[in-house]
């Protein structure tokens, strides 16, 4: 369902050339929970970007949902849907319904087919003592909810979520987690997110791609990055473990000799 | 003197100098801001020139007097903040921080000022003096005739536009819709400058008042002593009333304003 | 394109139209503030007959055509300068995710119907120049074609805008010079300028056809420069391929953005 190969990104800051990724290759089958994992600055924001065509790689491809993103962007956009933890999709002036409203008029999701969807989310979602309220008096958490709803009204492949649970409270974390459990597993809808959180990888996904340095430096289950550090009691350890590793040494040639291998796709 | 006076005495000019540098970060706006204002200068530079040619001599200017009048008024815009604004205040009134603002030991309305001043010294180098050179070597202006009473003047018209701002950024404490606010202050400073036209020309009684009131202080007043069109004693005079009256009302009401938000809380 | 940009807009007026009271007082406010320009004319023809060449209910003409057409563009696009906030604050990457034209997004968003009262008062002082010039009707045609034409070049110039912001990010004002600039230097008759720049004004930034070589074709007089008195009839044309030519750099803008992700 997403593909990369050898894909990189160069910007350049003050005359350098900055290699924001590089050499990134990893596949997402159909219905994976995947979270995608680094240290700040480690090019997962950029790899995000060019999966959903908002940045064009200077070099290698990106296919998602079958879509090159950085030439078909319309069309993409209406197969993924897309979240962002720091900031909203919604309109900040506007009610949330009437933000949903608009989301589902430039989608042309169908009225019937959009009160349905509306009711079965408002329900899981918990939205119903706020789609009145005007997006910027909304509480993290409930905007949060409500960026999900609209990133889910015209049922997506696929689910990109970048950092979904930055800053939520732990109530309103375990909801989006929950909700995001059943998505993938009732629907079968593809997900992908980034993360600093790793209860998020612990509780939701199999399947962990780490990036640090605009790198791949480690794609498993969480159980094989578990086995990466034997000794360590916890996940946060092992991970913390990795990224000084990789801090360690310098950015080039190679950042570190870490188990990095594909898996295969579990559904062809 | 008790070393506590002595620390306010240094306060000011710190917080001028913090003023100062705080909006010399933001220097690619600040020449933005100056190219707009020279191509507008440009352009009024011409519909005088046209006016001028057709009254030569009117309201007491010659053509290369209505000239210099326009680009000196262009390079006003900046340190004089014509279209308004240059304060925090509505902002920090408007999030409830100015309540933190007015327990402060220093007064609120000298702390601005200070920061004020500072932004002023900065804007009148940056925003100031491209529209002054680009006039001059364009259409050649005339010299000053008593540059120790312009800047005199300049510094006066700065007191004056800050104390007006500083009265209409407050108001935000009591009026709902400070963005309207804002654009009245806008029309009003404009107009009644002489940043559009110069006020020496406004007809019958409708100039005479435009040329009482304390917009005039902020633009019109410093060009006529450039130009050497007003006598500068009464000049600064006149500016140094109006900066008086309207620190004063500052004052006031900065007094109600803490009664207000610190008794009340909001 | 259309669709998305009257989906949105119409959004916007509703919000608007919830605090009735507050819309008026904008929208009135936006009368006077364009009121202010006309009290400047005021003041110039109380100390003249005529400036370069054109008495008072000319220019009223002149000005009122070019600031109807301004007032147009502004209401339905002049947000595209905002472009800059959208790059800085992420937004823009908001209208990149969605399936609809990121040009009518960012025109559309908090569309603000109270630029009307700008509108409005500009179709007064047209009127009553109209009004008081009795143009024969083998002109007068020309005037709505003159001002629809004058909208579509500030609509180019304020799309020339957005797209030169992709470069000067930290520096929107810069576009603002060519923009209200544009605005500013149509009020009067451009023979107040040196022929120099209305060369340049014709053709290189072809402001000219705004209002200027349709307004001397409307009130039948010869161009300063000579140019034959057909040339204001040419406005349309000139409006089609500023607008070609402001598509094209909105496209190079949007696929820069795309590939520095500034």
């Amino acid at each position: 369902m997403i593909e990369a190969d050898g894909v990189g990104r160069t910007f350049t800051v003050r005359r350098q050339v900055v290699h924001a990724v590089r050499d990134l290759s990893f596949r997402v089958a159909a219905g994976e929970f995947a979270a995608c994992l680094g240290p700040n600055g480690a090019g997962k924001s950029t790899t995000i970007k060019m999966l959903t065509g908002i940045l064009t790689p200077t070099s290698g491809r990106v296919t998602v949902a079958g879509l090159d993103p950085s030439r078909r962007r319309t069309a993409l956009a209406r197969r993924i849907g897309v979240v962002f933890g720091q900031r909203t999709t919604l309109w900040w002036d506007l009610p949330l319904r009437d933000s949903l409203e608009l989301v589902r008029l430039l989608y042309k999701v169908d009225r019937k087919v959009f009160r349905e969807r509306l009711d079965e989310m408002a329900d899981l979602l918990d939205l119903g003592g706020f789609l009145r309220t005007p997006v910027r008096q909304l509480s993290l958490g409930q905007r949060m909810r409500g960026d999900i709803t609209a990133a889910l009204l015209h049922d997506p492949a696929v689910l990109v979520l970048d950092e979904p649970t930055i800053g939520l409270d732990v109530v309103s974390k375990a909801e989006v987690r929950d909700f995001l459990r059943r998505l993938n597993a009732e629907r079968g809808t593809t997900v992908l997110l980034t993360t600093h959180d790793l209860g998020d990888v612990e509780r939701l996904c199999r399947r962990v791609l780490l990036i640090d340095h605009g790198r791949l430096a480690f794609d498993g289950t969480v159980d094989d990055l578990r086995a990466t550090a034997p000794g360590r009691a916890s996940i946060e350890d092992v991970v913390a473990d990795l990224y000084l590793r990789s801090r360690g040494t310098p950015r080039t040639p190679h950042p570190a000799p870490l188990p990095a291998r594909d898996l295969p796709s579990e559904t062809a | 003197m008790s070393p506590g006076h002595g620390a306010a005495v240094s306060l000011y000019p710190l917080l001028a100098w913090y003023g100062f540098r705080r909006h010399a970060t933001y220097w690619t706006a600040a020449l933005a801001g100056a190219f707009t204002n020279t191509v507008f200068g440009v352009l009024r530079a011409y519909v005088l020139i046209a006016l001028w040619q057709a009254r030569p001599g009117l309201g007491g200017y010659d053509v290369a007097a209505a000239v210099t009048f326009t680009f000196l008024t262009q390079a006003f815009i900046g340190p004089m903040q014509l279209f308004g604004g240059g304060l925090d205040l509505p902002q920090r009134i408007r999030s409830g921080d100015v309540a933190l603002d007015l327990v402060r030991p220093a007064p609120l309305q000298a702390w601005c000022l200070s920061e004020d001043l500072g932004r002023a010294a900065y804007l009148f180098a940056v925003r100031g003096l491209p529209p002054a050179l680009v006039g001059a070597l364009l259409f050649g202006l005339a010299a000053p005739r008593a540059p120790a009473a312009f800047l005199a003047s300049v510094v006066l018209g700065v007191v004056v536009s800050f104390g007006w701002r500083y009265i209409v950024a407050l108001a935000t404490c009591w009026v709902m819709d400070d963005r309207g606010l804002a654009t009245l202050s806008m029309v009003l400073t404009t107009f009644f400058s002489g940043l559009m036209l110069p006020l020496a020309i406004f007809p019958g009684w409708f100039g005479d008042l435009a040329r009482a009131l304390p917009w005039s202080a902020m633009a019109q007043v410093p060009a006529d002593v450039y130009l050497g069109t007003a006598e500068p004693g009464g000049a600064l005079a006149f500016q140094a009333g109006w900066a008086a009256v309207l620190i004063a009302l500052g004052a006031l009401m900065t007094g109600a304003a803490r009664r207000k938000v610190v008794i009340q809380g909001g | 394109m259309i669709r998305t940009y009257a989906l949105l807009a119409w959004t916007w007026t509703r919000a608007a139209a919830q605090y009735r009271l507050s819309f008026t007082l904008v929208t009135l406010g936006a009368f006077v503030v364009g009121g202010l320009d006309i009290a400047v004319i005021w003041v110039i023809f109380a100390n003249t007959d005529t400036l370069a060449g054109f008495a008072l209910s000319e220019v009223m003409l002149l000005y009122g055509a070019s600031q109807l057409a301004f007032a147009l563009a502004d209401l339905l696009f002049g947000n595209v300068d905002r472009i800059s906030q959208h790059i800085r604050a992420g937004t823009l990457d908001v209208m990149l995710i969605r399936p609809a034209s990121p040009f009518a997004q960012v025109a559309a968003d908090r569309f603000s119907p109270h630029r009307i009262g700008r509108a409005a008062q500009a179709a007064v002082v047209l009127g009553v120049a109209l009004a008081r010039l009795e143009i024969p009707l083998g002109r007068v045609w020309m005037v709505p074609v003159m001002v629809a034409s004058g909208a579509v070049i500030f609509t180019a110039l304020f799309t020339l805008g957005g797209a030169l912001q992709f470069l000067l990010t930290d520096a929107p004002e810069v576009a603002n010079a060519f923009t209200y600039g544009g605005a500013m230097l149509n009020q009067y008759p451009l023979s107040v300028y040196d022929a120099r720049i209305v060369r340049g004004l014709t053709f290189v930034l072809p402001l000219a056809f705004v209002n200027w070589q349709p307004g001397l074709y409307v009130l039948g007089r010869p161009d300063p420069l000579g140019l034959p008195s057909w040339t204001g009839l040419l406005s349309p044309a000139v409006a089609l391929a500023l607008a070609a030519v402001a598509a094209l750099a909105w496209r190079a803008g949007i696929r820069r953005y795309r590939s520095t992700g500034s």
